[in-house]
């Protein structure tokens, strides 16, 4: 990724000055934004990453200075240990002032970027968010010592009721530069001399802080002092705090207790059951049935490809070659339309939203607490559960969020496990219909199945493959009842650069399978086939068409059962068979594409292996 | 004695963290080795929840068992 230069990103007029909001996760930062901007607001994808940057023009009121304001990732720190770490860094380094929202009740942590950013020497006003959860805990804040001690203007604000919002939007040019932890005892020569030679006093802050991309970017070194300058700081934000805080109530909320409850097993984990229920409800009943039913049915599949092949047609015939590549079984303006914005969109949006509600609300890094033991023992941990999550809606979409994950190992094995074991949503709406008729029996056998293939795996491959998972280490954050207009508009952006990123894959692999179609290999890969499905699992041979068809689209694969007459045995074992072989083409050129092709190779090797042996053992034993 | 080992309910100071990134991290969050934690919840085989005030932090049981900690009276 490049590396500390937004300019060719963010469309920035010459001569506006640039203000950057930074904070810790959740801490309201999008209400200020949204405050300070209004309407119109410019998105710009962050090479390299899944994030986006806002950004939006802003005139204060009396003001006659042009000011552009950009959102950062919400952060702990300014540093580059993921993404958004690295994301904020750049925002933050191109500043010219910064508005730091800050949670009143949880000074200690968030006070750490402040000083961090009060030390790079960018002019900084902090705005204490959340001041009425602070005082109904009791908490007592002296707001003048905290802005002396500082030594930057403190305004305090309790966002959600839009109390203080027009202060901060109008004291943007108040901000100062605050007072710093380097003094004549404490590396300030080093870090002046240095900032002098690169001419960046941020930059220098974080090379000396050790930031390897910062120092690559200067032709430096990046120097060993980071824990020196963080223990230092973390001692003068404990200070400042004592002399700050002068009551301390008791966190008797009933947030907090609920928050609690959420954690302990016992009522954790039926909590969870009732969460992913309702998730079932919402994303697998009323959207995959109720939504795509009028999407993909009526509207695509009735009225928009009769529309497209009635424009298309006359002009190019649809027996040719182009004429299938763009409106025939698998054409680019038909199916690749239909899947990408009839079927997956509203099942990726529905997803997107129930994430967008349970990170709000502080509830998933509770979810990523309980579960974390369950994953450690396939070598993932508890933060895996976003994309395992995901996969049930779009194995695509979970594939490019393993990217959150903190090693390279873990990303193999949440992408192999995504790819052999878990079932999307396109697919498990038809897996239900096959499997519902057959009784409970046929049904536990089939999930039964799934679940010890997926956890044989993820144990296998955690034993196999080289170095060592990382471990949890999480914040959990207050439970908060979530902003509506907030999970919109992630759920809005969240499915617009799933559409803009998987889209075009999409369309290549309906330009392979129509390739492969007219030229006559799909045919010849589905008669290779034959002899393994015939011999080796006992199914019909017509049942080899099905598998190749799940490539194409895993639900394609599921449905073509319905027509072929198979016992219950049967059924079950193709079902088994379709749910854990290759996923969709998409999901393998994701795979391709996050992963090298060699790791890619043996995902997909791996899952065809697995998916025949494991079909074959069962037919044996049914 | 480790984090991993420490009961619900317990008050500590942790006096030891080996890897560096975590450390640094820990500090970032307001885990120093000299300030005083609460030991919150303990997931059976899972992660330790520790608190310092407000403030809740999750701790993989593997890593719990490399930081190293004193209990405080």
């Amino acid at each position: 990724m490049e590396c500390c230069d937004i300019s060719h990103q963010i469309d920035i007029p010459s001569g506006s000055q640039k203000i950057v909001l930074a904070g810790n996760p959740n801490v309201g930062k999008s209400i200020f934004f949204n405050k300070f901007t209004g309407i119109y607001v410019a998105v710009s994808n962050y090479p390299g990453t899944t994030l986006d940057i806002s950004s939006g023009m802003f005139n204060p009121e009396n003001k006659d200075n042009d000011y552009v304001v950009l959102d950062t990732p919400g952060v702990y720190g300014v540093s580059s240990f993921n993404d958004e770490e690295a994301v904020a860094r750049d925002v933050i380094l191109a500043a010219d002032a910064v508005v730091n929202i800050v949670d009143a009740v949880h000074l200690e942590r968030d006070l750490f970027l402040t000083q961090q950013i009060i030390d790079m020497g960018i002019p900084v006003i902090v705005a204490l968010n959340m001041m009425d959860e602070a005082e109904r805990n009791g908490l007592k804040i002296d707001i003048d010592e905290l802005s002396s001690e500082l030594g930057v203007p403190v305004i305090t604000t309790t966002a959600i009721k839009g109390e203080g919002l027009e202060e901060v939007k109008n004291s943007v040019d108040k901000s100062k530069v605050g007072n710093t932890i380097f003094n004549s005892d404490f590396l300030k020569e080093e870090l002046d001399s240095l900032a002098e030679k690169i001419n960046s006093r941020a930059e220098a802050l974080l090379i000396m802080e050790g930031d390897p991309n910062v120092a690559e970017k200067n032709n430096r070194q990046a120097l060993p002092h980071r824990e020196k300058i963080y223990k230092k700081r973390r001692h003068r934000i404990n200070n400042i705090i004592d002399s700050v805080i002068s009551e301390n109530g008791e966190n008797s909320s009933l947030g907090s207790k609920i928050g609690h409850l959420m954690l302990k097993p016992l009522t954790g984990i039926p909590m969870l059951l009732a969460t992913l229920y309702l998730l079932y409800e919402l994303v697998g009943v009323f959207v995959a049935q109720t939504v795509v039913g009028i999407t993909e049915e009526t509207f695509f599949l009735e009225i928009y490809e009769p529309f497209i092949r009635g424009i298309v047609t006359p002009i190019i015939p649809i027996e040719s070659f182009f004429g299938q590549l763009f409106v025939g079984e698998f054409g680019l303006f038909t199916m690749t339309v239909t899947y990408t914005f009839g079927l997956l969109l509203p099942l990726v949006a529905g997803f997107y939203f129930f994430l967008a509600i349970l990170e709000d609300s502080g509830y998933m890094p509770r979810i990523a607490a309980l579960v974390d033991r369950l994953l450690t023992s396939i070598g993932l941990n508890g933060r895996a559960i976003i994309p395992m999550l995901l996969g049930f809606g779009c194995v695509t979409m979970a594939t490019i969020t393993t990217r959150l994950l903190g090693s390279k190992r873990e990303r193999i094995i949440a992408t192999f496990l995504l790819g052999l074991a878990i079932p999307c949503s396109a697919q498990l709406g038809v897996i239900a219909g096959l499997i519902a008729p057959l009784g409970f029996e046929y049904f536990a056998i089939y999930v039964l199945t799934i679940f010890v293939v997926y956890v044989l795996a993820g144990t296998i491959l955690n034993k196999v493959l080289p170095g060592k998972s990382t471990d949890l280490l999480i914040d959990i954050p207050p439970l908060r009842m979530p902003r509506l207009s907030n999970v919109l508009q992630k759920t809005y952006m969240k499915s617009k650069s799933f559409i803009k990123e998987a889209g075009p894959i999409f369309a290549i692999g309906a330009l392979i399978i129509t390739v492969m179609q007219e030229t006559g290999m799909l045919t010849a890969i589905q008669n290779s086939l034959i002899p393994l499905t015939v011999g080796w699992l006992q199914l019909p041979k017509e049942t080899a068409t099905v598998f190749i068809m799940g490539i194409i689209r895993r639900d394609f694969g599921a449905a073509g059962l319905n027509s072929l007459s198979l016992t219950a045995i049967q059924t079950t074992v193709s079902l088994v068979v379709i749910t854990l072989f290759v996923p969709c083409i998409a999901a393998m050129m994701t795979m391709f594409r996050e992963r090298n092709w060699k790791e890619a190779l043996f995902i997909w090797f791996g899952s065809w292996f697995t998916a025949f042996g494991v079909g074959g053992i069962l037919a044996y034993l049914l | 004695m480790t984090l991993a080992e420490v009961q619900k309910g317990q008050k500590f100071i942790i006096s030891d963290i080996s890897d560096d990134n975590i450390r640094v991290q820990a500090l970032r969050f307001g885990i120093s080795e000299d300030a005083g934690l609460f030991c919150e919840e303990k997931i059976p085989g899972g992660p330790v929840i520790i608190k310092r005030q407000y403030q809740e932090i999750a701790i993989g049981r593997n890593l719990a068992k490399n930081i190293k900690v004193e209990l405080s009276q």
